[in-house]
């Protein structure tokens, strides 16, 4: 519905988050996906995420490089700086971003054409380099812009609308992830938003590289028979590992959770992940255990989702780089720029 | 053989085998001359490789002040078996050949113009240094020793210069001393002392320093207060990140916690080290990256970002030879057109011609300046000539009371103080528009950055009427630039009309400047613009105007300066002679005053537009 404009009235009992901000201040321009788009519920659950984390807007900025999960961007957060880069290298764009100033939440938004193909080199290395972010890739293992064509990420034997059968090996982004030194790694469903959001919020606050894969049908040359990574492919081979909740530093905890079932995450901050556990022997704080169950579920064919890793002593970039604690983009002449006498004595030093 | 020696005015060349430990050993020559109050260039002609294949050193010592390449050497210390022959010949009538006399062998018949000087290093080597690395390393300091007897230079020069190089190494200090010692008695005793070159104490260097083209970029990009840098290695712009950091770990680290003022990220490859760059700049910090050949390449589809979306950007760009990998260690001005207009579509961009490790410095630090007015990125274009050997130069200054000039930025109170600020709206009728840092107020001032069209707020459209304004409005920045970027440098003759004049810019500064004496000796005077920065400004079409024959001298096969001229306003190509120097080496006074001669000799017919290199 692009042609619309979105209307301005306001709910006279419209709820506000902790910092006086209501949903509204969350969104952004209108959607010009094709209706039904999983894309756009992952846009509504990233503007639901930051609402109920109560981060201002201003403090988070959107990334992406180019395609269909690219233009998202668009679509929230219209308060917020966006950067729509260049195809496949977002990462680096996010890398300089975020060097300049560490003070605000990065959110990087591609997809799989975006970061398994062109930008696999990107992805891979921004992984290795902890950057502090939360890099979400909406997979639906089609090129939608281009009308069609399987991407990287399409499993063996899934057929595109054409009818042809993808021959090429898929690359998993999450075992990459999980691989390159991902310290947060999720998989989730832009059809299942009780799991989506808590696991958006946590990647957001967690304090290095976090990544969700969601899978993301594209309705309009991906969701039919014998594609993979259509509505009800998923729903029918979804088997989710656990269920996550964020609970911030700040809020006291009230929940109530059933003994034994469920595992209790601290974060330095103090903020804690709770997962429901649902399946009893699965542990994601042991990288080799979470890759060993990605591998296997794939193998057998099931789109396995949830939490798999995270690692409670992660770190970033600037702690790598020992940067300065005030960000760089705030340092001024006298703090960069050496006197004349440095000078003087460098002079003589090329005598 | 010369009457009387030469003093102040000849070339020592060096050949050696790559790795040998000879390069450190070479510079201390030079320096020594420096020391002296002696113009030096020192010039390393070295292969893409670690170790096994030839290279070269040049010295040139030059009393008047010519620190361009010269060409051919005087003196040639023979130190590499593979190229021994052909080093022979590069001998110019009346010079000296150093060689490694351990084997007995006749060189004496190769050349009877040529004075055969014969030093057993090996022998001596083996005879004087337990440790097998030193009796390979210390050859090379044999040789500097005896090369100072030889030239009748001061030996004090050398072993101060030892003292400072190995400080806080003392041990190493000795065995140095005893190394340069024995070489100096070797020439004393056995060689007959000093030869028909000499160099002569002088004090021709009170307000000069010696200086690489990309340390001085690199320790521009602090001063100009440069915060973060992405970079890929590749040769030869790799020592501009080095110099940064070596100059940011000096000046840089808070002295109270330890912390970096400052990040350098070493990537993947250059699409994410200029990617790094651009979210940097964007975000409101100062950033750059350096690349040289294929990099620029890869570098192009970000340019092209960064130039619609009107991002600031500093990249330095080293340039080096041929399309492809090419001569990836030979020198060229070979990138000129392809960064004026890097990236697809209609692209144009800022360039920077510095042509001496003084004006690398300014206008790295300037650099900064001018990305930040004109939202765009500045490319510098310096070349593995003035980049990677030591230059002659005058001393860099700096000015305490200048300030960045961070363009026009709204902060938070500068948000507050506008009403409707769209990103891209030119309020000011230059072309250069307001721009906003992420999270800088927390209800105003929020833009998509894209690289798809946009209209003056920063919307996706795609509208015709809309790019057409704002591209037009991206030509009216580009007229602006001029104002800002440095204008070029004219030198008329001196009471001297001349009718015609020579048109030049960057590394070929040197060798052009010893020319126009050259010239004027033979009673061929020509008036000289050098180009500094592209857009070009009106005096360069003024000047061309002005005379009726114009040489554009450039290091590349295409004229590309030429083609940037002839591209931006209307001129009569056929005034535009050019001459053309690409075959990987720096150019030579010899080669440019040649080519002039032989234009202008009727004898010498034709000459060809895009001739190329000729014979020197």
């Amino acid at each position: 519905m692009s042609y619309m404009k979105k209307p301005q009235f306001r709910h006279p009992h419209i709820v506000e988050n902790d910092i006086g901000f209501t949903r509204r201040d969350y969104e952004g321009g209108m959607s010009t996906l094709c209706a039904g788009c999983g894309h756009d519920s992952i846009s509504s659950a990233i503007m639901q995420a930051v609402f109920e984390l109560s981060i201002e807007p201003h403090r988070i900025v959107k990334l992406s490089g180019i395609g269909c999960s690219s233009k998202t961007p668009t679509y929230f957060l219209g308060k917020s700086h966006g950067f729509n880069s260049v195809h496949g290298r977002m990462p680096s764009i996010a890398t300089g971003a975020n060097l300049a100033n560490k003070d605000l939440f990065y959110l990087g938004v591609s997809g799989d054409g975006d970061s398994a193909s062109i930008g696999l080199g990107q992805f891979a290395h921004v992984i290795r380099r902890r950057l502090n972010m939360l890099y979400i890739i909406e997979n639906n293992g089609a090129y939608g812009l281009t009308k069609g064509q399987s991407s990287a990420t399409a499993d063996v034997g899934s057929r595109s609308k054409k009818g042809e059968t993808n021959i090429y090996n898929p690359i998993d982004v999450v075992s990459l992830a999980i691989d390159m030194g991902a310290t947060f790694v999720a998989r989730s469903f832009s059809g299942d938003k009780e799991q989506l959001v808590p696991l958006i919020k946590a990647g957001l606050m967690h304090p290095g590289f976090a990544f969700i894969d969601c899978l993301s049908p594209c309705v309009t040359f991906n969701d039919h028979v014998g594609s993979t990574k259509s509505y009800d492919f998923i729903r029918e081979h979804n088997r989710a590992v656990n269920k996550t909740d964020f609970i911030p530093m700040k809020n006291e905890i009230t929940a109530n959770y059933p003994e034994g079932a469920t595992e209790v995450i601290r974060s330095h901050d103090g903020s804690e992940l709770r997962l429901q556990k649902l399946e009893s022997e699965y542990n994601p704080v042991n990288r080799a255990a979470a890759l060993d169950q990605v591998v296997r579920a794939r193998q057998s064919g099931t789109v396995l989702t949830g939490l798999f890793y995270v690692d409670t002593e992660a770190n970033d970039l600037h702690s790598v780089l020992n940067t300065s604690s005030k960000p760089l983009n705030q340092l001024n002449k006298n703090q960069l720029c050496p006197e004349s006498d440095k000078l003087k004595s460098i002079n003589e030093s090329l005598r | 053989m010369h009457s009387e020696s030469v003093v102040n005015d000849f070339v020592v060349k060096f050949a050696n085998v790559n790795g040998s430990g000879s390069a450190s050993a070479n510079h201390l020559f030079a320096k020594a001359v420096f020391r002296s109050g002696v113009p030096v260039s020192p010039r390393n002609i070295f292969p893409s490789n670690i170790q096994g294949l030839p290279t070269w050193y040049e010295v040139r010592v030059s009393e008047k002040g010519y620190t361009g390449r010269r060409g051919g050497a005087d003196i040639v210390v023979a130190m590499n078996a593979q190229t021994f022959f052909d080093d022979v010949n590069e001998v110019e009538s009346g010079g000296y050949l150093i060689y490694d006399s351990t084997k007995p062998t006749d060189v004496g018949v190769l050349r009877d113009d040529v004075t055969f000087l014969g030093i057993p290093l090996m022998d001596i080597c083996l005879h004087e240094f337990g440790n097998i690395t030193q009796r390979h390393l210390f050859k090379n300091i044999v040789y500097v020793g005896a090369l100072c007897a030889l030239l009748n230079m001061e030996l004090g020069i050398f072993k101060n210069l030892i003292k400072e190089q190995f400080k806080g190494k003392e041990k190493l200090v000795k065995p140095n001393e005893k190394a340069l010692d024995i070489g100096f008695q070797y020439a004393h005793d056995q060689l007959g002392g000093p030869i028909d070159f000499r160099v002569e104490r002088r004090d021709l260097l009170s307000n000069k320093i010696l200086m690489e083209g990309n340390d001085a970029l690199g320790l521009g990009a602090v001063y100009g207060g440069a915060t973060v840098v992405g970079w890929y290695p590749i040769t030869p712009s790799t020592s501009v990140v080095e110099a940064f950091s070596k100059y940011a770990d000096q000046f840089r680290v808070d002295e109270g916690t330890g912390e970096q003022l400052f990040s350098i990220v070493q990537a993947e490859d250059e699409l994410s080290a200029i990617g790094m760059a651009i979210g940097a700049n964007w975000s409101g910090a100062r950033a750059f990256t350096a690349t040289s050949g294929p990099g620029i390449s890869l570098m192009s589809e970000f340019l092209g970002l960064a130039y619609f979306a009107e991002i600031p950007l500093v990249l330095f760009n080293i340039q080096r030879g041929g399309p492809s990998t090419g001569l990836p260690t030979r020198t060229q001005q070979s990138d000129v057109v392809s960064c004026a207009f890097a990236s697809h579509g209609d692209t144009k961009q800022i360039l920077l011609f510095p042509s001496s490790p003084t004006e690398c410095f300014e206008f790295s630090a300037q650099s900064f300046d001018l990305a930040d007015r004109l939202q765009t990125p500045v490319i510098v274009l310096s070349d593995l000539d003035l980049g990677m050997n030591d230059w002659c130069c005058d001393e860099l200054q700096w000015d305490d009371s200048r300030e960045f000039d961070r363009g026009k930025v709204l902060d938070a109170a500068g948000l507050d103080a506008v009403e409707n600020w769209g990103r891209y709206r030119d309020v000011d009728s230059d072309g250069i528009c307001y721009r906003t840092y992420p999270g800088a107020h927390s209800s105003k001032g929020a833009y998509f950055t894209r690289g798809t069209s946009h209209d003056s707020d920063a919307r996706y459209t795609e509208s015709g009427a809309a790019y057409v304004e704002n591209v037009e409005r991206l030509l009216r920045k580009y007229e602006t630039s001029k104002k800002y970027i440095p204008k070029p440098i004219i030198d008329y003759t001196e009471g001297k009309k001349t009718s015609y004049g020579i048109i030049y810019y960057g590394s070929t500064e040197p060798a052009l400047r010893e020319s126009l004496d050259e010239l004027l000796e033979g009673d061929l005077p020509l008036n000289a613009l050098r180009i500094r920065s592209f857009p070009l400004h009106a005096e360069v079409y003024e000047f061309i105007e002005q005379h009726k024959t114009i040489f554009v001298v450039e290091q590349n096969r295409d004229a590309q300066m030429r083609q940037l001229i002839i591209s931006q306003q209307n001129v009569d190509m056929s005034k535009l002679v050019p001459i053309l120097h690409f075959d990987g080496t720096p150019i030579t006074e010899r080669f440019i005053s040649n080519a002039i001669k032989d234009y202008l000799d009727p004898k010498v017919m034709p000459f060809s537009l895009g001739q190329g290199k000729r014979a020197i």
